[in-house]
């Protein structure tokens, strides 16, 4: 990656994992928890969290040296709301189904704590090229461990991966099912979500042990 | 640069945002209207099928014909679209198009009330629209009644309610609650309510007019009761006349 100097490729990689939005500084975990019932639902919800991201990042770091400090948060609030508005019709146009099961999570990605502490935190301070790399890269963080979320979530659950059966049929008994596997209906309850969070932050922490904090 | 902190400056900043970003999401309102507009139309199709039995249900998840398929089983099944007005009946084929809320909302005399007449395996259903309020927006749906008016499925839908509460009125474990309750006692309306303790958990009880309320959504489900009552005895007078 000789395109990217060593602190932007930092910017772009750091959040997947060492600085992980979910697993470290465990923020957005309400929509985690709400939408990975399903894989299909917790990408489309990983995408649509990276181009608000990223684009509300580039935004917002462009207008960083004129927007008026007194109403900075709601010029923030405005640009973020703008863009899920955006996301949120071309869905409707386009995943109309989708859009149902993401319901209210879309316009909830306004609140999402992600995007609003990435602006105030790193857009307002720094260029747009280096913004854009923090946006995809935070966003892809989040995105990844939804992913990985609704992944288990999926499997475990419903025995389906994005609604293929992958594991048999679970009424006319072929594949796994056969042999007497049952569904564990738990895992597409929300608190199996905050579980298999809980165990992705366990297993990243006991493999790099400079994440634990010191009490 | 100028002075960002001066009061006349934030002022300018943020008529100038506000016009930008509205003049933004207009324009994108507008060019993806036609688009949205289609599938809310195919959604309103497949939510009448679905209410009248057509669908592609497996084991507890509502399953609705696809898209692609929906327009050409929607005139397959749906043998006629009524408009009722001020005590007339007409065809209109594109009455499933209608708006309830906004044609309970007018006078009387003015109100056009949707109904569909379908046919399955030799069997006819009537239609109906629903309309009415849950505890946060608005709730809505399809009831279909055979020609004794028993219910033969209904769908539900909402706007916001409560997840994990009130919004699993679209679950089936709800709706398919309401499946061969009468609404008639006798020759009397009486309507479906949803109760809570009516010490009938699995609704067995077919006649009694009662389905087994949703835990923690109180307000919702007296919605509920209250949206198809409300409707359905718009109908009634013209469902007996009507006689398929």
């Amino acid at each position: 990656m000789a395109l990217l100097s060593k602190k932007d490729r930092g910017l772009l990689l750091d959040p997947l994992a060492d600085n992980n939005p979910i697993t470290i500084q465990v923020l957005g975990i309400c929509s985690a928890l709400a939408i990975t019932a399903q894989l299909k639902a917790s990408i489309v919800m990983g995408l649509s969290v990276v181009f608000v991201l990223a684009m509300g990042n580039v935004v917002i770091s462009l207008m960083r040296n004129i927007i008026p400090s007194k109403i900075r948060i709601i010029v923030q609030l405005v640009v973020v709301a703008a863009l899920v508005i955006i996301v949120d019709q071309v869905l409707k146009a386009f995943a109309y189904e989708l859009s149902k099961t993401l319901s209210v999570f879309v316009g909830l990605i306004i609140t999402n704590c992600i995007i609003m502490g990435r602006f105030e935190a790193f857009a307002l301070g720094n260029k747009p090229w280096r913004s854009f790399l923090d946006g995809i890269g935070n966003a892809a963080g989040y995105a990844l461990i939804l992913i990985i979320v609704g992944f288990f979530r999926e499997l475990l659950g419903s025995g389906t991966l994005l609604g293929f059966k992958v594991l048999g049929d679970p009424i006319t008994k072929t594949g796994l099912y056969a042999i007497g596997y049952e569904n564990n209906g738990f895992m597409l309850l929300s608190p199996m979500a905050l579980i298999v969070v809980g165990i992705i932050i366990w297993i990243q922490r006991s493999r790099n042990s400079a994440l634990i904090e010191e009490n | 640069m100028a002075n960002t902190d001066k009061n006349s400056y934030t002022i300018i900043f943020a008529v100038v945002m506000v016009l930008v970003v509205g003049s933004l999401l207009a324009f994108t309102a507008s060019s993806l209207k036609p688009a949205i507009t289609e599938n809310e139309r195919f959604e309103k199709q497949q939510n009448i099928l679905y209410a009248m039995g057509i669908n592609e249900n497996v084991e507890g998840a509502v399953n609705f014909i696809p898209t692609d398929k929906v327009e050409a089983e929607f005139s397959k099944y749906i043998k006629e679209q009524l408009v009722i007005q001020n005590g007339k009946i007409s065809k209109d084929t594109a009455a499933y198009l209608i708006d309830l809320k906004g044609q309970l909302a007018e006078d009387k005399e003015d109100r056009k009330l949707p109904l569909f007449i379908g046919e399955k395996e030799g069997e006819s259903y009537y239609i109906i629209p629903l309309y009415g309020k849950g505890l946060w927006d608005a709730i809505w749906g399809f009831v279909s009644l055979d020609k004794n008016f028993v219910v033969q499925g209904v769908y539900f839908d909402h706007k916001g309610e409560t997840p994990g509460l009130g919004a699993n009125i679209k679950e089936r474990y709800f709706m398919d609650d309401f499946t061969g309750e009468e609404i008639m006692s006798g020759t009397q309306f009486e309507g479906i309510s949803v109760a809570k303790g009516n010490n009938d958990p699995l609704n067995d009880r077919k006649d009694d007019g009662k389905v087994d309320a949703l835990a923690g959504a109180t307000i919702t489900g007296n919605g509920v009761t209250a949206m198809i009552n409300s409707t359905v005895k718009l109908y009634i007078p013209y469902l007996k006349d009507l006689k398929i």
